[in-house]
């Protein structure tokens, strides 16, 4: 029951414009995968494509065993065929239906008995936790209500593959949290192949099997959440996951794995770096000490930030400057003499030129 | 599973796969719409527009007498050469192109005038009443745009043209002059006691949306009134003003009621009056020159407009958000023009309502006395001597007959209308960015800029004859429904836009993800959400079809008669009565129409301006 979906060398254009370019992708049956990028990036075009809602120029889209879209073939099955449940950002209600009009519309295409409609009107209801809300039209309900009836809607008609288009972003910090959660209990119990998309690292880091992170139609690295925090494959990757930001400082190698950061060096290892290289550090990584440690970097403490649970310090040498991330409120003072130690085993090297990780 | 992008297909199956896709693209649903809608507009204005310039520029029937060596059918620059040059082009085309644009310069300034005040009135001043005023000032736009010329004859009819002297006379004893009775003076009064609605809307629409700070500001820096009114308030009003004044003067050059009520008895023609005229004397091609004059005469006015406000849709409302502006206190003036306001409300609506029905209740026409007034015109039974032996008005069969074919008129043409609008929305709005629906937009902007006389006679040049598969429908009431539907385009596709642009692409799609076809999405997502801008754009249209004259005018014939040029048939053949009875029929259908729109939808003329 559970579903492949499979993308061979997806293009789509836009007029003159790529918005994804040659995009392969093999997403495991029940995984949960999020295409995670910038706006502009693809990641929509990318999940309206598979939802059959825009025609791509180019490739293939196989979802379980049917071919449903190939440009070299000519084959275009519409949304209705692909087996698929869509949840849009403003919820796409339709607002001259009651919910449970909303609910059944979907069946009532697929001719279902009208008993067996009420008993899924019913079921799907209770799984969003909006039991009772039957007569409800759209608009007498809130944001966040709205967005669960949106769930219960695509449910209720049991698709093989859940599409869900940022369906979090309208609503505010505290439902998101909350919705969030229901949405990995509903993934782990379904079990659905789910394909979501959204802009918020957070949201990507915290539910899904896989993130497909996305740069102007190029998927940069797929990879599980762990992989893609800890072992960002490009530059861009690095700066685009983690908050506060990696801290990214270019270098020359000056030595068997020691790299030349210009203010201080590093000892990290080398690999078959070319010379000039990029060192991610994460803020988290670094370890702070008020007084004088062996091997450690001499900064001062140009601002610090506590904010509760962890607080940031930003740290200076000349013109390096480093974020750093320390758990529970610093005691650390402005303008302070602060000793930073570097593990070279949390350290990501990057090629200069390329912007890749070096590996090997 | 999966076929290597590199390995290359067969021929035949690339040709498959391409035919595939090409037939995928072609039965999208609002490339299909698009399509229809193309070959739509091909046939209902497009070949038309084709064929009056075709028809100036070949050999008619009509010439042969004239010129002996012409030949039927073969390609001429005659009937220009005639039209344009000597004395002929002067009486002709000149003339009554000055004409023309003497009554469309002179209306768009009065409506200037009387709207930009009113508006200035309702929307910045603290004047008693202002709500009625924001009602009534678009009353005299909802009825026929001829009913003020009729009662200016009531009124002001002199011996000039023989029949019986006006109510003017008959009290005070003296004939009004020539220039009081016809011709310039009361043909513009007329048109912009009728065509001031469009400056009043759009610059209320603009004082409305300009927050009252910005002139504050000014007068805090110690400017003076003058000052801050020519240098803040009028550059914020000016994209208004100019889209008054192109939506004003387009109208007036095309209008056919007031001048031929004013105008014709006394030979000031003008364009409309004019191509009339050529029609009926059988110079089809000279008719059809005019017609073409004034079109582009339209287009050039439109296009200098867009030039100067910088968008193509100026004819658009300026949006009007709300500021809180502070009215402008009026203190002992409030009075004065409150006073004023009133004198002019009645001046343009009740003294000619009553003065035309007073008219209908004369046995003679011309004897105001108690003693002449009688219910014949209304309820008399056929008496030879009374109207030509026709009985009243209300007993009439052929009245009826005429009252029906206008109603019947206005219900298809607004229902078709009102159904294009949703499909055009729907292809322009889904098929946003493509080359196909850019096409079909700028499409349906044509008609706007073909006033509504050269509107008709295109649809002369059209039909009269078979052509290709296209049958001559000429004389047919369908053929009327074409032309006011056609004529229509423009408005319908705007507000279909724009109710398409509130529905929102998800909603389809979300339809279209859960399973449903084509027809269910249209049957129950698309037109239950369109229903609202469906009926109110059905009723608008009902009442604007109701009353248009200078678009069917040359294109009804007896058994197609309307009520709209019924009147003018009854005033030309001098029975006034008659007419002034069947304009207040028009008058009570819009005005009650224009009630029930306010009343049941919500909707309001802005909606649906300039139809």
């Amino acid at each position: 029951m559970q579903t492949t979906i499979r993308i061979n060398n997806l293009t789509k254009k836009f007029g003159k414009v790529v918005a994804l370019d040659h995009v392969n992708l093999v997403i495991e049956p029940g995984t949960f995968v999020t295409l995670l990028g910038p706006s502009g990036c693809g990641k929509t075009t990318l999940l309206r494509c598979v939802a059959g809602l825009e025609d791509p120029d180019g490739g293939e889209i196989i979802i379980g065993n049917t071919l449903v879209f190939s440009y070299e073939k000519g084959i275009s099955l519409p949304s209705s065929k692909r087996d698929l449940g869509l949840v849009f950002q403003n919820y796409a209600l339709w607002p001259h239906m009651k919910v449970d009009k909303n609910i059944t519309f979907a069946l009532e295409v697929q001719k279902m008995p009208k008993d067996e409609m009420e008993t899924r009107v019913k079921e799907s209801l209770k799984e969003v936790q909006m039991e009772g809300y039957e007569d409800r039209y759209p608009r007498e309900m809130s944001g966040g209500q709205q967005q669960r009836i949106a769930l219960a809607r695509m449910l209720a008609y049991r698709p093989k593959v859940f599409l869900m288009d940022e369906p979090l972003s309208n609503l505010d910090a505290r439902l998101r949290m909350d919705m969030r959660t229901e949405l990995k209990r509903l993934h782990h119990i379904s079990g659905a192949t789910t394909i979501y998309v959204t802009h918020d690292q957070v949201e990507a880091l915290t539910m899904s099997t896989n993130i497909a992170i996305m740069k102007e139609g190029v998927v940069q690295q797929f990879d599980t959440p762990d992989k893609v925090y800890h072992f960002p494959a490009n530059l861009f990757v690095a700066d685009f996951i983690g908050n506060p930001k990696v801290n990214l400082l270019e270098g020359a190698i000056s030595g068997k794995n020691t790299v030349d950061l210009g203010t201080f060096k590093i000892a990290v290892d080398t690999r078959n770096a070319a010379s000039r290289v990029v060192v991610g550090i994460r803020p988290e990584d670094i370890v702070v000490s008020e007084r004088p440690e062996q091997g450690a970097v001499e900064f001062i403490a140009y601002s610090v930030l506590p904010s509760g649970a962890d607080s940031t310090i930003v740290a200076r040498l000349g013109e390096t400057e480093l974020t750093i991330r320390v758990m529970g409120i610093s005691k650390i003072k402005m303008d302070e003499k602060i000793w930073l130690t570097f593990d070279p085993k949390t350290l990501n090297l990057y090629d200069k030129e390329s912007g890749n990780l070096i590996i090997s | 599973m999966a076929v290597p992008a590199t390995v290359p297909l067969p021929l035949s199956q690339r040709l498959l796969a391409s035919s595939r896709r090409f037939f995928h693209w072609l039965t999208k649903p609002h490339v299909v719409l698009a399509l229809i809608m193309l070959v739509l507009m091909f046939y209902m204005v497009i070949i038309p527009l084709y064929k009056l310039v075709e028809t100036t520029v070949t050999w008619q029937m009509s010439d042969l007498s004239r010129v002996p060596d012409a030949q039927e059918g073969g390609f001429t620059l005659f009937h220009w050469i005639r039209m344009l040059t000597g004395v002929f082009g002067r009486i002709y085309t000149l003339t009554p192109l000055t004409h023309s644009m003497t009554i469309a310069i002179g209306t768009v300034l009065l409506s200037l005038f009387i709207g930009g005040s009113l508006a200035w009135l309702v929307v910045r001043t603290d004047m008693p009443g202002r709500k009625l005023v924001n009602q009534l000032a678009v009353l005299p736009y909802i009825m026929p745009s001829w009913t003020l010329a009729q009662a200016w004859l009531v009124l002001f009819k002199n011996r000039t043209v023989g029949g019986a002297p006006g109510m003017f006379e008959a009290i005070i004893g003296v004939s009004p002059p020539d220039w009081l009775s016809y011709g310039p003076v009361p043909i513009i009064i007329c048109c912009a006691l009728h065509y001031y609605t469009f400056f009043f809307l759009f610059v209320s629409a603009a004082l409305m949306s300009i927050d009252s700070n910005l002139e504050e500001a000014g007068e805090l820096m110690g400017a003076s009134r003058w000052r801050i009114l020519r240098k803040i308030t009028l550059p914020l009003v000016l994209p208004a003003l100019l889209s008054g004044f192109i939506m004003t003067f387009s109208k007036v050059m095309g209008t056919f009621g007031g001048p031929n009520i004013l105008g014709s008895p006394v030979r000031y023609y003008v364009v409309a009056t004019m191509i009339r005229g050529s029609l009926a004397a059988g110079d089809k091609s000279d008719a059809f020159v005019l017609a073409i004059v004034l079109i582009l005469f339209a287009m050039v006015t439109i296009s200098l407009n867009q030039r100067l406000v910088g968008t193509r849709r100026s004819y658009e409302t300026i949006g009007g958000r709300g500021f809180v502006a502070m009215p402008s206190k009026l203190r002992n003036m409030k009075k004065v023009f409150f006073t004023a306001v009133i004198i002019f409300q009645l001046l343009v609506l009740v003294v000619p309502l009553s003065l035309l029905a007073y008219d209908t209740f004369l046995l003679r026409t011309g004897d105001y006395s108690f003693s002449n007034l009688t219910l014949q015109n209304w309820i008399g039974q056929k008496n030879p001597i009374y109207n030509d032996g026709e009985p009243g008005v209300l007993l009439n069969p052929r009245v009826y007959q005429t009252a029906w074919n206008s109603i019947k008129l206005a219900l298809y043409t607004a229902f078709f209308t009102a159904l294009l609008g949703v499909l055009l929305g729907y292809a322009i709005v889904k098929g946003r960015g493509t080359r196909l629906a850019k096409l079909v937009d700028q499409l349906a902007y044509i008609p706007y800029v073909i006033p509504g006389i050269a509107f008709g006679a295109v649809y002369i040049a059209m039909f009269a004859r078979k052509i290709g598969p296209l049958p001559s429908l000429y004389g047919t009431f369908a053929l009327l429904v074409v032309v006011s539907v056609a004529k229509h385009i423009p408005y319908s596709s705007r507000s279909g836009v724009s109710a398409m642009m509130q529905v929102g692409h998800e909603l389809e799609e979300a339809a279209q993800v859960a399973g449903a076809s084509v027809w269910q999405r249209f049957r129950r997502v698309i037109f239950p959400l369109t229903m609202s801008g469906f009926v109110s754009g059905f009723l608008l249209t009902f009442i604007t079809t109701m009353r248009e004259l200078s678009l069917v005018i040359l294109l009804v014939t007896r058994d197609t008669q309307v009520l709209a040029s019924l009147t003018m048939k009854y005033i030309e053949a001098g029975r006034d009565q008659m007419g002034n009875i069947v304009v207040l029929i028009l008058v009570i259908i819009t005005v009650t129409g224009n009630a029930l729109i306010g009343r049941f939808t919500g909707g309001s003329l802005k909606k649906g301006l300039g139809m």
